[in-house]
């Protein structure tokens, strides 16, 4: 009962904190609250039983994403008219599609709700459901991660090494620029 | 040994299916409405993390982690992307001296 309560308490939280991502003005004022919006959804895993997940999401996302936002952020030094006012008309086709699109995901998974809710129901007389609760410890994920997830392991170091070559030429300035000023 | 909070057999992902599905239709709402390019960028990593809290839920449901391997690659690759997609911005403001979404409607002039 405690676990519902919390977990409702959480998900209101985080729905809120999201729509302040995109009812502030500021971007500054966005990125903080998307930095509590992630904190909080990182306590949506640790209820899950994903600390694993939910560390990585702090130090990953909060730490370092939001960071490097922030700090984009700062030296781009914006001015007030860097962002007019959308036009209301936008806003309300943007409200009815967003809604649209959560009618229709909510409807097109509606027919798992009844199956997953009784496949819960079915496990619970099952022996083999024990060993499998604590998966998302260190230990359970690295062994997996180690052995049969080794290659797109591998593969996503040469992807981190071709974004930070990308990030490199992309960010210098150019010769030309340098004389400018 | 760190306790387990929701024992398996109880734990039931549809208000998860609805809590992030609401944060995913957020994002695009976000992505629609806002001009500022690196709140469009945030509204992206929010949508990320929506199908992230979803994975995540599933695993929990079915007892297994491979979702969660996932949800971690998930994590590698907005990583990756959100410092190619900065510094693209970065490059993008030294041109025009702006980071409305609006006034790069030709990116080659």
């Amino acid at each position: 009962m405690t676990y519902e309560i919390l977990t409702y308490i959480l998900g209101g939280l985080t729905i809120g904190t999201a729509l302040m991502v995109i009812l502030s003005k500021h971007p500054l004022r966005s990125v903080l609250y998307l930095v509590v919006t992630f904190f909080l959804i990182s306590g949506h895993f640790l209820l899950m039983n994903a600390q694993f997940i939910a560390i990585v999401n702090v130090i990953v996302y909060a730490g370092a994403i939001m960071v490097l936002f922030l700090f984009v952020l700062m030296l781009l030094n914006l001015d007030k008219d860097n962002e007019p006012k959308t036009p209301w008309l936008t806003k309300f086709i943007a409200v009815i599609s967003g809604g649209a699109l959560f009618t229709v995901i909510i409807a097109a998974t509606s027919e798992s709700f009844m199956h997953l809710s009784q496949k819960a129901v079915e496990k619970t007389g099952d022996a083999i459901v024990k060993v499998s609760d604590q998966e998302g410890l260190v230990e359970n994920l690295g062994h997996l991660l180690f052995t049969e997830y080794i290659v797109p392991f591998e593969v996503s170091s040469i992807l981190f090494l071709a974004s930070m070559v990308g990030a490199v030429l992309l960010a210098k300035r150019e010769k030309q620029t340098i004389v400018e000023l | 040994m760190i306790p387990l909070i929701v024992s398996q057999a109880e734990f039931s992902t549809n208000f998860y299916l609805i809590l992030s599905t609401i944060l995913f239709s957020i994002g695009a709402i976000g992505v629609l409405t806002r001009k500022n390019m690196i709140v469009l960028l945030m509204c992206i990593e929010l949508m990320l993390n929506a199908v992230n809290l979803l994975l995540v839920s599933f695993s929990t449901a079915n007892g297994t982690g491979d979702a969660q391997i996932f949800v971690f690659f998930i994590v590698v690759v907005a990583a990756a992307e959100a410092t190619v997609g900065l510094s693209i911005l970065l490059m993008a403001y030294r041109n025009r001296r702006t980071i409305n979404a609006d006034l790069f409607k030709n990116l080659n002039s």
